[in-house]
C-alpha cells in the first residue's frame, strides 16, 4: 500500500496540529487484534494490498467495479433497490458517480472470528472527489465484526462521498465501527444504509476526529421482528471542524430494541450537529427505542446543535430521547483538583469519562480500546 | 404500554363528536366584499376609523405578503386554501358603537351567555356570594364577534388602576402613539406569511398596558367568537406590561360547525419590560370538525413575548382541543438579563385533527431560563406533533433550559411526534431535553416516593404542580375543564 504522503505542510484552515488519534495507530492495534484488511485507494478496491489469502468458509469478497461489469444480478438488484436512503441527495450522488467498492458476502450460518477492515485510503496528491460504494451481504445466523477506517494525507484536498450498505440477515450478529480520521482539509460524507433481519443484532458506532467537515448519515430499517439496533457514536472536534451525525431509524417491525447514544467534545470554534429520527411505524407494537444525544462544550466559540425527533404511530411502544448541551461540571472539576489532580489533566479526565460513556456501548473488547485510545491521544494532543 | 381507561374516557369527553358550541347565532352581519385585494384592506382599515399611518402599515404588509409563500414545513396537510374566496370583514349590523351592554344585540349577548362567558358585570359588582361562601371571581372580558370587538367589560375599574384594556380599532384612535411604539416590534410585519396577511386584514383583538408598578387587579380575558359562514377572524393582539407591572391575560376561543373550512390566523405580541411578568393563558376550543375530517378551522396562530426588560417574566399556558388544524409556537425571546419564559402546553387530538405545536426559547440575555412542559395526547385519526427550539446565542451567558414533552397515544390510528431543536451557541448554556417520564427530576420524584406516593402520583404531582398555578387562575369555565384534562394520567407515555 502506498503510503499516503506525510508532508507536513500548512494547510490554508490552520489545522496543523496532528490529530493524535490517527487511524493510523488504530491500524496497528486491528492487525494485533489479526484483522483482514482490505484497502481503497482513492475510490478504487486494490486487490494486490488487500488481505484475500484464505477467506474463511462462507465468506466471499470481491470488486464493485467487477460485479457491475459482469453484470451480477445479486449486485445489480441491490445498487438498484430501495432503501431508507432514497431522495437523500448525497447517498443519490454516490449512486451516480460510484464506480467501486467492495463486496463481502458472508452465507448463511457462516461465523468469521477475524475482524474484517475496509482501509479507505485517499493518496491523491491533486485535489478530488472520490465515490465508493461496498455491499455487505450478512446471511441468516450469520456472525461478523466490520471496521472501517478513513485517512488521506495530511494537506491534500479532496472530499470522499461514500456508501456503505448492509444486508443483514435473520438471527445474524453484525458489529460495525467506523473511524473518520481524514486529513484536515477534507470534506468526508459518509451514508449508511442498514437493513436488520428479524431477531438479529446490529450494533455500529462511529468515531470522528478528522476532516474539515464531516457528515455521517445512517438509515437503519428493522426489517423483521425483534431485532436489536445499537449505534453510537463519539466526534472529538476542534478548531474549525464540523461534524454531523444524522440517523434515521425506522421501526417497520413491532418487537425491536434500539438504543442509541451520541457523544460530542467541541473544543475552539467548532460545530457539532446531531439529527437523529427514530420511527415507529403502524403495527410495530412493543418497540423500544431510546435515544441520548450529549455535547460537551469546552469553548465559548463552540456550538452544539441538536435535533431528536420521534415520529410515533404505534400505541404500544416505548420510546424516549434526552438531549443536553453544556460545559464542564465546575463542581466535579473542582472536586479533582482539590485532590491535587491538575487542571488540564482534571478537564481531561472528565472529558474522557463522558465520552467513555458512549465508548462503553461498544460489546467488542478489542475494538472499544482502539477507540479509547484514540480518546486518550485526542485529549494529550489537546 | 397503552393508555389507561381513565385517560381513554377523559379524552372521549373531548373528543369531536362533542363538541358543544357548534351552534349559530343568526343576526344579520356587515361584511367586506369576498376576496382579498388592496381594496379589502382599505375597506377594513376605513371601517375602523384609523390613522392613516395605520393604513399604510397594513398596505405594506400586503404587499409583502403578496411575494410570499405558504409555510409547507410543518405537518399539517390540507388542501389549498382559497385566500379569495374568504371575507376578511365581517361584524354584526349596527348604527352605532354600543354605548351600553344594553345596545347591544341580544342575540350576540345570549351566545355568549350559552359560551358561559359573564358580560354583564353588573352581578359582579353586587359582591353576589356563592352558596359555598366564594365570591365569584372577577374577570374583565373583551367578547370579539367575528371581526369586532362587541363589549368590553369592567372598563371603568381598570382606568382607575390605570389599566388600558380595549379593542385594538378603540386603542387605535384612543392611545395612537402607544399602540405606534410596539405593535409589530415583536412581529415584524413580514416575520412569516400568516402575520403577514394578518398585519394586513387584521380587524380587532384586544389591547392592554399596564402602567409602571401596577398589579393589574383583575384577570384580562378576552373571549374569540367566529360566527358567520365563509369569514376568516384575523384579530391582532399587543399587551404592555410597563416595568415592575404584572398581568394575567386569558384567552377563550369556540366556533359553530360547518361543513366548510375556515381560517383563523391571529397575531400575539407581549412586551415586558424591566421586572414586569405576563402571564398569558389559552383555551383553544374552536370548531375541530367533524369525526371524518370535514369542517374545521384551520388555526394559523402567531404568538410571541418579548422579555425585554431585567427580570422579566412570559409565562404561556396553552390547552388545545379544539381546530382542525393547529399550526402556533408561542414563543419567548429572552432578551433582558435575568428574565425567564415558560411554555405549559396539553394538546389532545381526537378524530382527523392536526396538531403541530410547540415554542421557541430564544436565549439573548445573560443568566436566562426557560422551561418547557409539554404533554400531547393523540386519539382517534389524528397527528400530534411537538416542534420546539431552544436557543442560546453567543452572549446568552448562564442560560438554562429545562424542556419536557410526553405523548401519549390511544388507539393504533393516531400519530405523535416530537421534533425538537436544540442550538447551543453558548459553553455556559446549560440545555436538558427529556422525553421520558421518569427522568423529570430524580431527586423530586424520589422525595415523594420516598413519603408513599407511588411513581404515577409522583409524577403527576410534579408535572400537575408546574401546571397547576397557572390553570388554577383561569376563570372557572375553563378552569373547570382544564383541571380535568391536566389529571389525566400519564401512565403509557411514549416519550
Amino acid at each position: 500500500m502506498p503510503p499516503p504522503a506525510r508532508n507536513c505542510r500548512a494547510s490554508p484552515r490552520g489545522a496543523t496540529r496532528p490529530s493524535g488519534a490517527s487511524p493510523r495507530a488504530a491500524c496497528a492495534h486491528l492487525a494485533a487484534l489479526g484483522a483482514r484488511r482490505l484497502v481503497v485507494v482513492d475510490g478504487h478496491f486494490d486487490l494486490a494490498l488487500s488481505d484475500l489469502d484464505a477467506l474463511e468458509a462462507g465468506l466471499s469478497i470481491g470488486s464493485l467495479a467487477r460485479a457491475l461489469a459482469d453484470g451480477e444480478r445479486n449486485v445489480l438488484a441491490r445498487v438498484g433497490a430501495q432503501t431508507g436512503a432514497d431522495g437523500d441527495p448525497a447517498y443519490a450522488l454516490n449512486t451516480a458517480f460510484m464506480r467501486d467498492g467492495v463486496v463481502i458476502t458472508l452465507a448463511d450460518g457462516a461465523i468469521v472470528e477475524r475482524p474484517i477492515h475496509l482501509a479507505f485510503v485517499h493518496a491523491a496528491s491533486s485535489p478530488r472527489a472520490v465515490f465508493a460504494r461496498s455491499l455487505i451481504t450478512i446471511g441468516a445466523g450469520a456472525k461478523v465484526m466490520i471496521v472501517e477506517s478513513h485517512e488521506g494525507a495530511p494537506a491534500s484536498d479532496y472530499q470522499v462521498n461514500n456508501a456503505t450498505d448492509f444486508a443483514v440477515g435473520a438471527r445474524a450478529e453484525v458489529a460495525h465501527l467506523k473511524l473518520t480520521g481524514e486529513a484536515a482539509n477534507a470534506l468526508h460524507v459518509a451514508t449508511q444504509v442498514a437493513t436488520i433481519g428479524a431477531q438479529a443484532r446490529y450494533s455500529s458506532f462511529t468515531f470522528n476526529v478528522g476532516g474539515a467537515l464531516v457528515r455521517n448519515q445512517m438509515f437503519v430499517r428493522c426489517a423483521g421482528e425483534g431485532s436489536t439496533v445499537d449505534l453510537g457514536g463519539v466526534s472529538l472536534l476542534r478548531q474549525r471542524q464540523h461534524a454531523d451525525n444524522t440517523l434515521v431509524l425506522d421501526h417497520a417491525f413491532g418487537g425491536c430494541v434500539s438504543r442509541e447514544m451520541f457523544k460530542v467534545v467541541l473544543a475552539d470554534s467548532s460545530r457539532g450537529v446531531f439529527q437523529g429520527k427514530i420511527i415507529v411505524r403502524p403495527h410495530a407494537q412493543k418497540t423500544d427505542a431510546r435515544m441520548m444525544s450529549q455535547a460537551l462544550l469546552l469553548s465559548p466559540d463552540a456550538e452544539a446543535d441538536n435535533k431528536p425527533e420521534l415520529e410515533i404511530f404505534a400505541d404500544d411502544v416505548q420510546c424516549g430521547h434526552g438531549a443536553t448541551a453544556g460545559a464542564i461540571d465546575a463542581d466535579l472539576k473542582f472536586y479533582l483538583m482539590a485532590r491535587g489532580i491538575p487542571e488540564a489533566q482534571a478537564e481531561a479526565l472528565l472529558i474522557q469519562a463522558f465520552a467513555g460513556e458512549a465508548v462503553e456501548t461498544i460489546a467488542h473488547a478489542g475494538l472499544r480500546e482502539i477507540v479509547m485510545d484514540a480518546v486518550i491521544a485526542w485529549l494529550k494532543a489537546r | 404500554m397503552p393508555a389507561v381507561q381513565e385517560t381513554v374516557d377523559q379524552v372521549r369527553r373531548v373528543d369531536v363528536d362533542q363538541y358543544k358550541y357548534g351552534f349559530e347565532t343568526l343576526i344579520e352581519s356587515d361584511k367586506a366584499p369576498r376576496g382579498l385585494c388592496e381594496d379589502t384592506v382599505r375597506f377594513i382599515s376605513e371601517k375602523k376609523n384609523e390613522p392613516a399611518w395605520m393604513l399604510a402599515w397594513r398596505l405594506d404588509a400586503y404587499s409583502r405578503w403578496l411575494t410570499m409563500r405558504e409555510p409547507d414545513w410543518a405537518r399539517v396537510e390540507y388542501p389549498r386554501i382559497d385566500y379569495q374566496n374568504i371575507y376578511y370583514y365581517s361584524a354584526p349590523k349596527r348604527n352605532a358603537g354600543p354605548k351600553s351592554l344594553d345596545e347591544i344585540d341580544p342575540e350576540i349577548l345570549r351566545t355568549y351567555e350559552k359560551l358561559g362567558i359573564p358580560l354583564r358585570e353588573q352581578e359582579m359588582l353586587a359582591g353576589v356570594v356563592r352558596e359555598d361562601g366564594s365570591t365569584p371571581t372577577r374577570v374583565a372580558v373583551d367578547a370579539v364577534f367575528d371581526s369586532v370587538s362587541v363589549a368590553t367589560t369592567f372598563k371603568e375599574e381598570l382606568r382607575k388602576a390605570g389599566v388600558i384594556f380595549m379593542p385594538m380599532s378603540e386603542a387605535l384612535r384612543e392611545h395612537p402613539d402607544l399602540v405606534r411604539k410596539y405593535l409589530g416590534t415583536v412581529v415584524p410585519v413580514s416575520d412569516n406569511f400568516f402575520a403577514t396577511l394578518n398585519s394586513a386584514v387584521f380587524s380587532d383583538g384586544s389591547f392592554v398596558y399596564v402602567p409602571p408598578g401596577v398589579r393589574c387587579p383583575m384577570e384580562l380575558s378576552t373571549y374569540f367568537r367566529i360566527n358567520e359562514k365563509d369569514t376568516g377572524q384575523f384579530e391582532r393582539t399587543l399587551i404592555i406590561a410597563d416595568k415592575g407591572s404584572y398581568v394575567s391575560y386569558l384567552e377563550g376561543c369556540t366556533a359553530p360547525m360547518r361543513d366548510e373550512n375556515q381560517l383563523h390566523a391571529a397575531v400575539v405580541e407581549l412586551i415586558a419590560l424591566d421586572d414586569a411578568e405576563i402571564k398569558y393563558s389559552t383555551v383553544q376550543n374552536w370548531y375541530p370538525g367533524d369525526a371524518e375530517g370535514r369542517g374545521g378551522i384551520y388555526n394559523f396562530v402567531t404568538k410571541r413575548g418579548d422579555c425585554r426588560g431585567r427580570n422579566s417574566k412570559i409565562s404561556w399556558t396553552q390547552v388545545e382541543t379544539g381546530s382542525a388544524i393547529t399550526w402556533k409556537y408561542p414563543s419567548c425571546i429572552l432578551r433582558g438579563d435575568n428574565s425567564r419564559g415558560e411554555f405549559y402546553s396539553i394538546a389532545i387530538s381526537n378524530g382527523r385533527q392536526q396538531v403541530d405545536s410547540g415554542t421557541k426559547m430564544i436565549h439573548l440575555g445573560k443568566n436566562t431560563t426557560s422551561r418547557i412542559i409539554s404533554k400531547g395526547i393523540a386519539a382517534g385519526r389524528s397527528q400530534n406533533t411537538y416542534r420546539g427550539l431552544v436557543s442560546a446565542h453567543r452572549r446568552a451567558g448562564g442560560a438554562r433550559n429545562f424542556t419536557n414533552c410526553d405523548s401519549l397515544l390511544i388507539g393504533p390510528n393516531c400519530g405523535a411526534h416530537t421534533v425538537p431543536y436544540i442550538e447551543a451557541k453558548n459553553a455556559s448554556a446549560v440545555f436538558e431535553h427529556e422525553a421520558t417520564t421518569s427522568k423529570i427530576s430524580e431527586d423530586t420524584l424520589f422525595y415523594c416516593m420516598q413519603r408513599g406516593l407511588s411513581q404515577e402520583d409522583a409524577v403527576a404531582l410534579v408535572v400537575n404542580g408546574f401546571v397547576k398555578d397557572v390553570l388554577q387562575q383561569l376563570p372557572m369555565e375553563f378552569a373547570v375543564e382544564a383541571q380535568k384534562l391536566i389529571s389525566i394520567s400519564l401512565e403509557g407515555s411514549v416519550g
